[in-house]
């Protein structure tokens, strides 16, 4: 198979499941480049892949897939 | 002398504990807690909103340096989804505190507490500080307890009702068998009503809709304070005893 440019990589979506919405992140390779991509500054949320958290240390390396359903939470106000 | 509340180590400041629900806006939420003087505020653990990320977060008006946060598992109906919020609240927190919930029924918000001992025995084995919001039942306090809670937080009447301190025997019984700290977990309506839990020798209390849904919360929330001051004071204080007939308090000596 060719090997798709490397200026082209840029431009391939990957689908996935973003809080509950489907989501065509632009550069999403890992979570740290996810949050980037939302705005979403890492310090106070907690991210889930599949059910499993990922922790806070681990964002910049965990790999995202097509299809991941990630979730990203953070506090709001309750009693 | 130092009356602190202290819990696995941690010392608390204040026995006002309050909610951040409700409030009109994030300002409003900021003021009333100064006001209060808590230096304990529950959150909730919800997603972020992805679509508009304009929107302001509740920890920019709450300096997590100057507040213990005690993220609660509210809305969560399963021992799985009680435990799936408390391990994520853990990771977008700074502390292993929860106030665990699970709750058993829409109407009433009450607890489905075998749901509740087996969420708290899960969760304080993960080397989580437990606190978990119970009913007034004092045999269940004690399997909490055996459980490995750190504090047994039940309630005074239900979530968001005002009803007051409905069970006061129960709570008594609860905190002569508990050896944690007791903290009194929703039901307060105003000030007399968090005085009266405080009276009963109870740790601490926890308190948002009263504070928040008030016509001026600032001013309740300073009310509360003085409540929860006054209640701890009086019951260090030892009360007298109820008599139904009078003791005249002057005495009869020297009357003509």
């Amino acid at each position: 198979m060719d090997r798709i440019p490397s200026g082209m990589r840029f431009f391939v979506f990957m689908k996935l499941i973003v809080n509950g919405e489907f989501f065509e992140a632009s550069n999403a390779g890992t979570i740290t480049d996810l949050l980037n991509e939302i705005n979403i500054a890492p310090g106070q949320v907690a991210v889930e892949v599949n059910l499993s958290i990922i922790r806070k240390a681990d964002h910049s390396t965990f790999r995202l897939h097509e299809g991941d359903k990630v979730e990203i939470v953070n506090f709001v106000g309750g009693g | 002398m130092n009356d602190n509340l202290i819990i696995r180590g941690i010392e608390f400041r204040s026995r006002l504990w309050v909610g951040t629900g409700k409030y009109k806006n994030f300002d409003e939420t900021r003021m009333a807690i100064e006001a209060s003087g808590a230096d304990v505020v529950t959150v909730a653990v919800r997603r972020v909103n992805i679509i508009d990320r304009k929107s302001e977060n509740l920890l920019d008006y709450i300096d997590p340096g100057k507040y213990k946060i005690l993220p609660n598992t509210a809305g969560c109906y399963t021992v799985e989804d009680a435990l799936r919020y408390a391990r994520l609240a853990r990771e977008a927190g700074i502390s292993d505190l929860i106030k665990l919930e699970v709750i058993g029924d829409e109407k009433t918000l009450f607890p489905d507490t075998l749901g509740l001992l087996k969420a708290t025995e899960i969760l304080a084995k993960e080397g989580f500080i437990v606190l978990p919001y119970t009913n007034d039942d004092p045999i269940m306090a004690k399997r909490l307890e055996g459980a490995g809670a750190a504090a047994i937080m039940p309630l005074g009447a239900p979530i968001g009702s005002g009803l007051g301190i409905r069970n006061p025997y129960n709570l008594k019984i609860i905190l002569e068998t508990v050896k944690l700290p007791i903290i009194v977990d929703a039901g307060v309506g105003t000030a007399s009503d968090a005085a009266i839990a405080m009276e009963l020798g109870c740790d601490a209390v926890l308190i948002n809709t009263a504070i928040a849904g008030a016509k001026d919360p600032i001013a309740m929330a300073g009310a509360m304070k003085h409540a929860v001051i006054a209640g701890r004071l009086a019951y260090k204080a030892g009360r007298i005893p109820k008599k139904l007939y009078a003791t005249a308090s002057t005495p009869f000596e020297g009357m003509l």
